[in-house]
């Protein structure tokens, strides 16, 4: 295993589309939810802990093995807005191209003849570590700090935050990441005993109503 | 019942089944301790139970049950007669609620409590776990209100899970209060509304025709689940205004 790996993968530069969306921070900014650096803090601090610790779960168990279709599934079941299903599933398959060109793997092979259409973006990434021979904890970083460092970077643009404010926010929210991935590999590792209902289903009533809102306007900035 | 130092256990049953005669029988109606069940007029082939609170509660280190199972053929209509209060108890520790139905084939249940509200110092875990039949039909309304008025509320958490023929629909658990994790009264989660809610329909029909996303109040959305289900999810700044939204939703997917 190569430690630098994850560097690669969790590189904002990797071509696998995730800037074009903002984890629902255009919509919040919309809704003036969104100011400033402070209430980006809270709304990070929220997503982590929802979306971010579900993604992070669902990766970790990815690279453990359970097989990528009932990953999908209890995404699925865990995703009741059809726009971020469906976002989910693009930035999947983008993710899963390049994923394929920069560590070649059977599993992805099949897992792009499995999902035409893409999984969802977390299974897709537990797949791409496993490939890279990370461990389900790196999995599980990469998706928090992608739950949280994708809005942060929208709201820079929209808002026209200061880069220096928005980074000093993910740094500061860098040790709830730290204890919600390990939350993330410990649910992960049950699933082994007790199926995908051990897989955490924290929701967030604001992400989902507000990305169905979002996904109805006629022009925006970000895909979701 | 058993009380103990560490609170009540109660568990109430319920069972429908058809009749035989174009109506509803209920062989298994038991209640327990807190938890009254009441069989009141129905309407047509459709039995309506009342679920009765016979004291307050849940309280801390308390834990509930309720269990319900319409059986082929069967409907059901349950509601309750007054809001669920979590309140803090005697003993530290959290309470549970656990409500677990099972819809048969050709069955129909509509379980439509009132609300639950989470006083302050409360510590509430709700799970709500539903089993349908492919040709089951369903409607269940969930109300979570966080704090009496101009009151803090308590920790509550609350988890759904709905299953048709056995496979997840559904999976969804909401934490807020104090206590919970971070953000949850923040612009992703709540961002400081004290009413949350959601209206949950299945039936055979819309693994065909699915019902199209959309809005229907400022912060109340209709969506498909990945299976035959849609889900309206609101946020609302208080109570009233939540049972408006759901009420207005339940009425326009109804017709």
């Amino acid at each position: 295993m190569s430690r630098a790996a994850l560097l690669v993968l969790a590189d904002g530069r990797f071509p696998a589309g995730g800037h074009a969306h903002s984890g629902g921070a255009e919509a919040a900014v919309g809704a003036g939810r969104i100011t400033d650096a402070e209430s980006l803090e809270a709304f990070c601090r929220g997503r982590l802990h929802t979306a971010g610790l579900v993604s992070a779960a669902l990766a970790a168990a990815a690279v453990l093995g359970v097989p990528p279709r009932e990953l999908d599934a209890a995404a699925d079941a865990r995703t009741p807005s059809p726009a971020l299903r469906l976002a989910a599933r693009k930035l999947g398959r983008q993710l899963t191209r390049a994923a394929r060109a920069t560590w070649p793997s059977a599993e992805l092979d099949a897992l792009a003849r499995e999902f035409p259409k893409g999984a969802h973006q977390p299974v897709v990434l537990g797949l791409a570590a496993r490939a890279a021979g990370l461990e389900a904890v790196d999995a599980a970083y990469c998706a928090v700090y992608e739950s949280v460092s994708g809005p942060a970077s929208a709201t820079v643009r929209l808002l026209s935050l200061d880069p220096f404010d928005a980074t000093a926010v993910l740094a500061r929210l860098a040790p709830e990441l730290d204890r919600v991935a390990d939350q993330a590999v410990e649910a992960a590792r049950n699933v082994a005993d007790e199926g995908t209902d051990a897989l955490p289903a924290a929701s967030a009533p604001l992400l989902e109503i507000a990305a169905e809102l979002h996904a109805a306007w006629p022009v925006r900035l970000f895909a979701s | 019942m058993t009380t103990a130092l560490t609170g009540v256990r109660a568990t109430a049953r319920l069972v429908a089944r058809d009749d035989g005669r174009g109506g509803t029988a209920l062989p298994v109606l038991e209640s327990d301790g807190p938890l009254a069940l009441r069989r009141t007029r129905g309407s047509g082939a459709e039995a309506r139970v009342m679920l009765v609170g016979a004291m307050s509660g849940p309280l801390g280190g308390d834990h509930f049950t309720v269990r319900a199972e319409v059986q082929e053929g069967a409907r059901l209509h349950v509601g309750s007669a007054a809001a669920t209060i979590a309140l803090p108890g005697q003993t530290k520790g959290e309470a549970h609620y656990d409500v677990r139905l099972a819809v048969s084939e050709e069955a129909e249940l509509h379980w439509l409590p009132e609300q639950l509200i989470s006083a302050g110092g409360s510590d509430l875990y709700v799970t709500t776990r539903v089993d349908l039949a492919d040709t089951s039909r369903f409607v269940l309304r969930e109300e979570q209100v966080l704090g009496r008025v101009g009151e803090e509320p308590g920790r509550l958490s609350s988890r759904l899970v709905l299953r048709i023929a056995g496979r997840t629909v559904l999976d969804q658990e909401l934490t807020c209060g104090p206590g919970a994790p971070g953000g949850w009264d923040g612009p992703a989660v709540l961002a400081g509304h004290r009413a949350v809610g959601q209206l949950l329909l299945a039936r055979p029909e819309f693994a065909e025709h699915p019902v199209a996303a959309r809005q229907l109040a400022e912060h109340a959305v209709v969506v498909p689940l990945a299976g035959p289900a849609a889900l309206v999810s609101a946020v609302s700044p208080d109570a009233l205004r939540l049972r408006r939204v759901l009420d207005e939703a339940l009425a326009v997917l109804s017709a």
